[in-house]
């Protein structure tokens, strides 16, 4: 009424009824579910009753998107950069400083499509480079996965090897000891929130804030399962360097570690175990592997070091008493570990410098206390809802209409649901992300892994290297979004291989004015999901997520209207990539005939809703709510089956039939089919790696208290956790509404700053005080940022987030201070180890001291 | 409304939520569009207390507390605040044109001014919302834990309520009669006292579980817990700035240990051996 049309749409958040009234967007709203949608499913849990509220919830970012699709930041027009000419003289070395100035779509499209076609006439196979950022504006049409990968592969290019990231040690540590391959190491989570809320009686979190990063995508959806919990009694240890926000809300004991310690506290707490006799000596028995040789170690009967609580102390510096309290405890009752953010997977502890050894020793404790029986298992009531997981929508990762089945998860199970043109990438180049400046600088990069392939556990083995045998380097350069300088490594190198002839010509494809995106020749302006057509499911993601809907209290599918017109004269990826390709000749063969529209529609139409919900009705309404299942059709707790030696009874996809190793479904995927303290994977690759030995040892940080020289001069162990109030780099800066939350940016004469998060005690010792601004700073760079003074750290430990998506140095970019808050520019390009192809971003040494300048 | 300390996470929902719907749309005649920066019509607060592994930290939720008894109501000219039947307080966005004295007046803070409309802006409670037939305001549906609510109810349950439920007014010495009330109101502005017990023992210290811990004031014995598992025990909601107490630790056969704290702000008082 009054004018207002109501439309649906999906952020990176959750699902949002969006109110739109004369052209523009008056209100993002979360979606109330009316009687025609399915009912919720409810839990009986120790004679209470739980059901979830009837709405979707949403992050704090995704009811401020409004702002950032009218953000001052938007990019409105082509731009090309006022001394770049692309026949004449290119001035690469003005990248970052020489201003751009507005242009038709005509011309920059003619000047990209001509450098295309230019790089591959002169410099042959693999002169094009491509990157983009890990997340997207929500949609599987719009997904980078999809219409940008479609494109690429017409085009032939080399594409930018994500690591990956969010899983670090779980990839290159914890797979070896359990399997799990297919989700980059990282457990999985079927039927739990129910067991949980049955039978736990403590909750151990550890390198985990899911109140913050809220699984990944999944709104607040989480929180209201953690307030049962605590009505419910459940206790609850928090061991994290930071007093994070699911502390702060849910109470309980909270242990500081000294960060990047690895392993250190996980070894004491076995040590425990293993002295005091506390733990499940028949599980470990039948179910596990190697526990003796590891039990050696621990108790130090060859290195001479019994790996006691009081030895932990130096290392971590959590108390002996302590430590020894905490592993009677657990021992003593039925205890989930909640390892990372969303219980068995990610934790800002697997991404620092000791990060495989952490995750590694994840799994094996809970192999001690019997993994799979009642009570004993890891999540944080985050994932493992009882939601229908046999209705088929596919996650992003599942490709779209990338064509891609290569490197998607098409295959998965869209190809054959949505037969499309398949689309191959001509070019076998590729470039490590980590390594990408390098690879443009030096002309060469080294690394390992193959996680995006990660059919086997050894799949983390396979090396390989830049340039690939007779391809070109890259000339060009395809940057789609410019998030690296914020969430990547020693990031001045990003901006330095921005800055020279190395590359001949880089476009950027963005939808904000922001980060990378200044250093292009050529600009082209996408716009939001709110401004085209998409379709998608609220926190499906797919791929290495596989069911990652399993979050959520409801599975919302929704119709994502195009809600406005595009701002300015942007246009959908989509609709560029079109006119490019129309441009090259082979406009048909990525539209296959289809308008954005219409490719919605075959998504439709390649899915189970047709039953359900007719186009006519999915249009209108906008969002289907998929019922749950009947109680007794739920899914099965993970692990149980195995640690009853069953055959697997979760609708877990791997490991794939081959990789068994007696019948299909029994066993994990390693060797012995169990759960491994001695790799056997790792005694085939390297058993001598001394970086990443067969079982989980200690191993000091290479950047930490023990690195004398360096830890003098930088005496702070910085911290860089994932933002609280912004999706990465998205909802960050802009001139949105996030940048006035305190918690997030603080206004000091007229400038937003980042925050560093600092203790008294080093604040005294330095004379700073709250909100002065401070420079924090090591070898690689500097940063400027408003001073928060907190006992949420402890002395010796800082904290900010990363993912900053605002680049402004005050001087020379690349080397120079940066004020915009690019935390990234001081963590190590270092990898964990050397045979991987990993982030340490997570932790490294600064000092922090009062910024008088200007 | 009803704002529950001890829900609230500061994540912040209803502040995002707020200005969603107020900035840059104009509601008339309930109100003008909110400047994009500055304002904070819900004003989320911090307060750490403790230090260590025995801290914790709160957040109280702000908005205009739409005051039965309203200095700025007094303070306005013209009529241009005004109180609802159902008890919100309006600013009128055109009648308040330059009035300064409507900001001023406030003794809560709750009053941004709008330079570029030269006006007093507040939370109005969504009013154009609950006319137009919404339940509930934006910040109390965007709120993920239920730190928010509201209650549609006469004076007389309402006092009822906040006898019953422990709801307390912010600064009530203001005399100015709030309608939005807290819940747990004491993370906020009461203090603790904390400790964590131990005992020497063949292994190394050890955590004293169950130890019996009796906070004393005036020789009287006013509290007593045990001690959990890391041997901690926590006295809250006591006066800040206030007495002295004695802290008493028994456990088995261990010498009874005294501790005399001067109560400021909350403490932690460490690991205390016996
Ligand atoms: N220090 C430190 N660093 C870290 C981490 C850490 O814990 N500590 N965590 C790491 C992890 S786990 C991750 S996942 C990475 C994330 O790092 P990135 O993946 O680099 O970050 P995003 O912000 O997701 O990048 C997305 C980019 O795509 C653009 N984009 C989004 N939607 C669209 C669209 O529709 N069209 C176009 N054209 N562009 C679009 C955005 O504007 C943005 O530039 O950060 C890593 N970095
Ligand atoms: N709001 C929001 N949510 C997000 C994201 C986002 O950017 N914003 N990103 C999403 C993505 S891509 C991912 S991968 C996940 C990441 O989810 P996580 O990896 O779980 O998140 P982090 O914030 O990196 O780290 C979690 C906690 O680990 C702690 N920590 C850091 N170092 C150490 C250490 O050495 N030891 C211990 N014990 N703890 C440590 C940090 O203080 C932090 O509280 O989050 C997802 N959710
Ligand atoms: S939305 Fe609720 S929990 Fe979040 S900050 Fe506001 S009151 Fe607190
Ligand atoms: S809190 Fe301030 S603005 Fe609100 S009613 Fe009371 S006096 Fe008026
Ligand atoms: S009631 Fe409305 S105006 Fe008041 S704080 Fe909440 S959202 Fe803002
Ligand atoms: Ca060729
Ligand atoms: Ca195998
Ligand atoms: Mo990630």
């Amino acid at each position: 009424g009054n004018g207002v049309t109501r439309y649906v749409n999906c952020t990176n958040g959750g699902a949002v009824h969006v109110d739109v009234k004369d052209g523009k967007i008056l209100r993002i709203i979360p979606i109330e579910f009316d009687d025609e949608d399915a009912a919720s499913w409810t839990i009986e849990a120790r004679g209470k009753k739980f059901t979830p509220p009837r709405k979707t919830s949403l992050s704090s970012y995704s009811h401020a998107m409004k702002s950032i699709i009218y953000s001052k930041d938007r990019l409105l027009y082509p731009m090309k950069r006022v001394d770049f000419d692309h026949n004449g003289e290119r001035n690469p070395e003005n990248r970052g400083v020489s201003g751009y100035e507005r242009i038709s779509w005509d011309e920059a499209l003619d000047i990209v499509a001509n450098e295309i076609m230019r790089m591959k006439e002169v410099h042959g196979q693999g002169a094009i480079l491509s990157s983009n950022g890990s997340h997207h504006m929500w949609g599987n049409l719009g997904y980078w996965l999809s219409a940008f990968k479609r494109f690429l592969n017409l085009i032939g290019h080399t594409p930018t090897i994500q690591n990956p990231d969010s899983w670090e040690g779980w990839y290159w540590g914890a797979s070896n000891h359990w399997g799990y391959s297919m989700r980059l190491g990282g457990g999985e989570c079927y039927g739990l929130v129910e067991e949980q809320l049955k039978e736990c009686e403590m909750i151990v979190f550890w390198s985990s804030d899911p109140e913050s990063t809220c699984g990944v995508y999944a709104g607040m959806e989480g929180t209201i399962r953690r307030l049962w919990a605590k009505e419910l009694g459940m206790k609850f240890v928090h061991i994290d360097p930071y007093y994070n926000h699911t502390a702060a809300l849910l109470g309980g004991k909270w242990l500081a570690p000294r960060p990047a310690t690895g392993n250190s506290l996980s070894l004491a707490i076995a040590y425990v175990w293993i002295t005091e006799d506390l733990y499940d000596k028949e599980y470990v028995a039948t179910r596990t592997t190697g526990f003796d040789e590891w039990k050696d170690y621990i108790l130090g009967k060859k290195d001479g070091i019994p790996k006691t609580p009081e030895w932990q102390e130096g290392e971590a510096g959590i108390p002996a008493k302590d430590v020894r309290a905490l592993a009677r405890e657990w021992a003593s009752h039925k205890t989930y570990l909640s390892a990372g953010g969303a219980g068995n997977n990610v934790g800002g502890a697997c991404r620092d410098s000791t990060g495989i050894e952490w995750a590694r020793s994840m799994v094996c404790l809970m192999a001690m206390q019997g993994l799979g029986k009642p009570g004993v298992n890891m999540g944080n009531l985050q994932a493992g809802t009882p939601i229908d997981r046999t209705f088929c929508f596919p996650g992003y990762a599942e490709g779209g209409m990338s064509g891609s089945y290569l490197d998607t998860g098409l295959a998965m199970r869209m190809l054959n649901r949505m037969p499309q043109i398949p689309t191959l990438n001509p070019s076998f180049q590729k470039v490590p992300r980590l390594q990408l400046p390098e690879a443009i600088l030096e002309g060469k990069a080294e690394t390992w892994g193959n996680n995006n392939a990660p059919f086997s556990i050894e799949s983390q083995f396979q090396k390989f290297d830049y340039p690939a045998p007779g391809h070109s380097p890259v000339r060009m350069y395809y940057k789609y979004g410019g998030s690296f300088i914020g969430t990547q490594s020693e990031t001045n190198r990003y901006v330095k291989a921005y800055r020279t002839d190395k590359l001949e010509f880089v476009v950027n494809q963005s939808i904000w004015f922001e980060g990378e995106a200044q250093f292009a020749d050529i600009i082209l302006p996408a716009c939001t999901n709110f401004e085209r057509w998409d379709i998608g499911e609220s926190a499906n993601c797919g791929g290495y997520v596989q069911d990652s809907f399993g979050q959520l209290n409801h599975r919302v599918i929704t119709l994502q209207h195009k809600c406005i017109e595009p701002l300015g004269e942007s246009k959908s990826d989509y609709d560029i990539f079109q006119e490019l390709a129309n441009r090259l000749g082979i406009g048909p063969v990525f539209s296959e005939g289809n308008t954005a529209f219409e490719w919605c529609k075959r998504l439709y139409d390649a899915t189970d809703l047709p039953g359900k919900i007719s186009w006519k009705k999915l249009m209108k309404k906008g969002y289907y709510v998929v019922p749950a299942p009947p109680e007794e059709l739920r899914s099965k707790p993970s692990y149980r089956a195995f640690a009853e030696d069953r055959v697997k009874d979760t609708p877990e996809l791997g490991p794939l039939p081959g990789d068994y190793n007696g019948k299909f479904g029994k066993g994990l995927q390693t060797q012995s089919g169990k759960i491994e303290f001695v790799c056997s994977s790792l005694k085939r690759f390297d058993p001598n790696d001394p970086e990443r030995p067969v079982m989980t040892k200690y191993i000091p940080s290479w950047e930490g208290h023990h690195t004398a020289e360096l830890y003098e001069k930088y005496p702070l162990q910085l911290i860089s956790p994932h933002p609280r109030y912004s999706f990465h780099t998205h909802n960050d800066g802009k001139d949105s509404f996030t940048i006035d939350i305190k918690n997030h940016r603080v206004l000091l004469d007229g400038y937003y700053y980042w925050i560093v998060r600092i203790n008294p005690e080093d604040a005294k010792q330095r004379n700073i005080k709250e909100k002065d601004l401070v420079k924090v700073f090591n070898d690689r760079g500097a940063v400027i940022c408003a001073a928060q003074v907190t006992e949420r750290v402890s002395r010796g430990t800082s904290h900010s987030y990363e993912s900053c998506s605002v680049y402004d140095p005050i001087g020379e970019p690349g080397n120079s201070p940066d004020r915009g808050g690019c935390i990234n520019l001081l963590s190590s390009k270092r990898p964990i180890i050397k045979k991987s192809h990993s982030t340490s971003a997570m932790s490294c040494l600064v000092q922090i001291e009062r910024w008088e300048g200007k | 409304m009803i704002i529950d300390i001890e829900k609230c996470e500061d994540c912040n929902n209803c502040f995002m939520a707020c200005k969603d719907e107020h900035v840059d749309n104009d509601f008339p005649p309930y109100s003008a569009a909110q400047p994009l920066h500055d304002h904070r019509w819900m004003n989320i607060m911090r307060r750490e207390r403790g230090s260590g592994s025995l801290m914790d930290v709160a957040y109280r939720p702000t908005p205009c507390m739409h005051c039965d008894d309203a200095p700025c109501i007094r303070a306005a000219e013209n009529g241009a605040v005004y109180k609802r039947e159902d008890g919100i307080v309006i600013i009128d966005p055109v009648k308040s044109t330059g009035q300064k004295n409507i900001q001023k007046a406030c003794p809560y803070n709750a009053v941004y001014w709008n330079e570029e409309r030269d006006i007093p802006q507040k939370c109005n409670f969504c009013a154009h919302l609950l006319d137009g037939g919404w339940e509930e305001p934006r910040c109390v549906q965007a709120c993920p834990t239920g730190a928010l609510s509201i209650v549609k109810a006469d004076d007389a349950q309402i006092q009822k309520m906040v006898k019953e439920e422990n709801l307390e007014a912010l600064h009530p010495e203001y005399n100015t009669f709030p309608r939005v009330f807290y819940r747990n109101l004491y993370r906020y502005n009461r203090a603790f006292i904390a400790g964590s017990v131990a005992y020497g023992a063949d292994s190394g210290e050890e955590c004293a579980k169950n130890a019996v811990v009796s906070l004393v004031k005036n020789g009287r014995a006013v509290y007593e817990c045990k001690t959990d598992f890391f041997g901690d025990f926590k006295f809250d909601g006591l006066k800040e700035n206030g007495q002295t107490y004695e802290v008493h630790i028994l456990l088995a056969t261990f010498p009874e240990k005294i501790l005399t704290v001067d109560l400021k702000t909350s403490i932690n008082l460490g690991a205390v051996t016996l």
